[in-house]
């Protein structure tokens, strides 16, 4: 038709023109609304925030990827009872106590620092955790981080150790990468590559150097309320090692600067060396101790 | 022909409505909270805006995650509990400024009024602010008040004496020609 208009009869021609103008009309106010925010929408950015895949530093016993923010120091106490297998004559656990009492600050928002002392072994521990990458809406799909520590232990006391035993020997080291996904806001996973060195070992303690793999999550349950577990298996123990692998379960609360979390876990260790190579606790044979975690948070330098 | 000068009309039509348009080089939106322990501020450089002083049409977006506090806990909070930056990132406002003269020179108040969006709940609100046309710049800048409980923003009960129930919002932008 419209390629050869020539042969139109004059009213196709008006009601080409009614249309047309029919449509201008309809047009000209779309175009004097000028969808300012539709345009906007479309060019600007989208948020680059990274999110919160865990509550605290901690996923039970072990780190979780989050690193506490520049300039920010946190108080962490953590606490584990013994046995709750032990019976009345132990009042299930609650006669038994280790405790270690940590601090760790944020050096940048990336890098933290932290030293702690636990009373298991009489040990003292240090540790460097650094973000190498983080999970972002549109960008990285994990968040990883690095974590090296070390750890020397007081116990033995120089009189009563084995004849050759030297100071050297009271240190281990722990390299482990922790590696993250929030699934959801709800849901989160991390697993735990780990590598333990020992330069000295007993003998029932297996080898110095000691590889694991653990897995973990949390759950969200509201915005104050999380579940947590987390799981380490050893890839290279001693065939009469008796050792097992150290498996926990946490409750977290959170409230203000505070991380609140009670734990069931088999293992009396908060240190890596201790909670990954020398859990002693069979966690189906009731072999459980009760503890927690609480941290508070102190901001010492402002942004 | 009455189908080349409809198409140049249509075409006409576009390029005026664009060739009004101003848009931000520079933003800075911030807030403020009063609350009994200790005042909470927030900055943002992250907004975009788009204006026709034709028009007087005016709209703004505001990337939620992009709030910079003193301290990374609050952050976090805003980001995590309030805000719930996951599910809604962006804080919007598409309205009309009244009062707006775009030849005048002098700075000028006017009120935009329109729908502000944020934490995914949308509002008919009029802001105040003031605009000034600086050689082929234009200069706007507004603060009004954000109640929490209009954008069903919960403050756990624990927290409550941490923030106000209100929060006081001011927003910058420079525009230039697009």
């Amino acid at each position: 038709m419209f390629n050869n208009s020539h042969t139109m009869r004059p009213v196709v021609k008006h009601v080409t023109a009614i249309v047309t103008s029919a449509l201008l009309v309809t047009a000209l106010p779309a175009f004097s609304q000028d969808d300012l925010l539709g345009d906007l929408e479309k060019t600007s950015a989208k948020s680059t925030y990274s999110s919160q895949t865990f509550k605290g530093t901690r996923l039970v016993n072990g780190h979780t990827i989050e690193t506490i923010g520049e300039g920010t120091l946190e108080f962490i106490f953590s606490h584990r009872f013994g046995r709750v297998n032990g019976g009345v004559y132990e009042m299930f656990g609650l006669d038994d106590a280790f405790v270690r009492i940590g601090l760790e600050y944020g050096i940048t928002d990336k890098l933290g620092v932290g030293i702690g002392r636990n009373s298991v072994d009489k040990s003292l521990d240090g540790y460097l955790k650094y973000k190498l990458l983080a999970q972002k809406p549109d960008g990285a799909p994990l968040t990883i981080s690095a974590l090296g520590g070390t750890t020397y232990k007081t116990s033995p006391k120089a009189e009563d150790a084995p004849a050759g035993f030297e100071n050297i020997d009271r240190l281990s080291y722990t390299a482990q990468l922790l590696i993250a996904r929030k699934f959801s806001p709800a849901i989160s996973l991390q697993l735990m590559p780990t590598y333990i060195h020992k330069n000295y070992v007993g003998s029932t303690e297996g080898k110095n150097d000691q590889i694991a793999m653990g897995v973990g999550g949390r759950f969200k349950v509201t915005r104050s309320l999380s579940f947590s577990t987390e799981y380490y298996y050893r890839i290279n123990p001693d065939e009469t090692s008796p050792y097992r692998n150290t498996l926990g379960f946490g409750i977290e609360i959170e409230t203000g600067g505070h991380v609140f979390q009670i734990v069931l876990t088999n293992t009396r260790g908060m240190i890596e060396r201790t909670f990954i190579t020398e859990t002693d606790g069979d966690f189906f044979d009731g072999d459980i101790h009760l503890g927690f975690n609480v941290t508070r948070i102190f901001q010492l330098k402002r942004k | 022909m009455i189908r080349i000068s409809a198409i140049m009309l249509l075409v006409l039509v576009t390029a005026g409505a664009k060739a009004q348009r101003y848009t931000s080089e520079k933003s800075h939106v911030t807030f403020f909270s009063k609350a009994a322990l200790e005042d909470i501020t927030a900055d943002n450089k992250k907004a975009n805006s788009l204006m026709n002083p034709s028009t007087g049409d005016i709209a703004f977006v505001v990337p939620v995650g992009e709030f910079k506090f003193e301290q990374a806990l609050m952050e976090e909070h805003f980001n995590e509990k309030y805000l719930e930056t996951e599910k809604f990132p962006r804080a919007t406002f598409q309205g009309k400024m009244t009062g707006f003269d775009a030849a005048a020179t002098q700075a000028q108040k006017i009120t935009a009024k329109g729908k502000l969006t944020i934490h995914g709940v949308t509002k008919e609100v009029e802001i105040p602010g003031t605009i000034e046309k600086k050689g082929e710049k234009y200069a706007a800048q507004s603060e009004f008040m954000v109640k929490l409980e209009d954008y069903k923003i919960v403050i756990p009960q624990l927290l409550w004496q941490k923030v106000a129930e209100e929060v006081k919002v001011t927003v910058n932008f420079t525009y230039v020609q697009q």
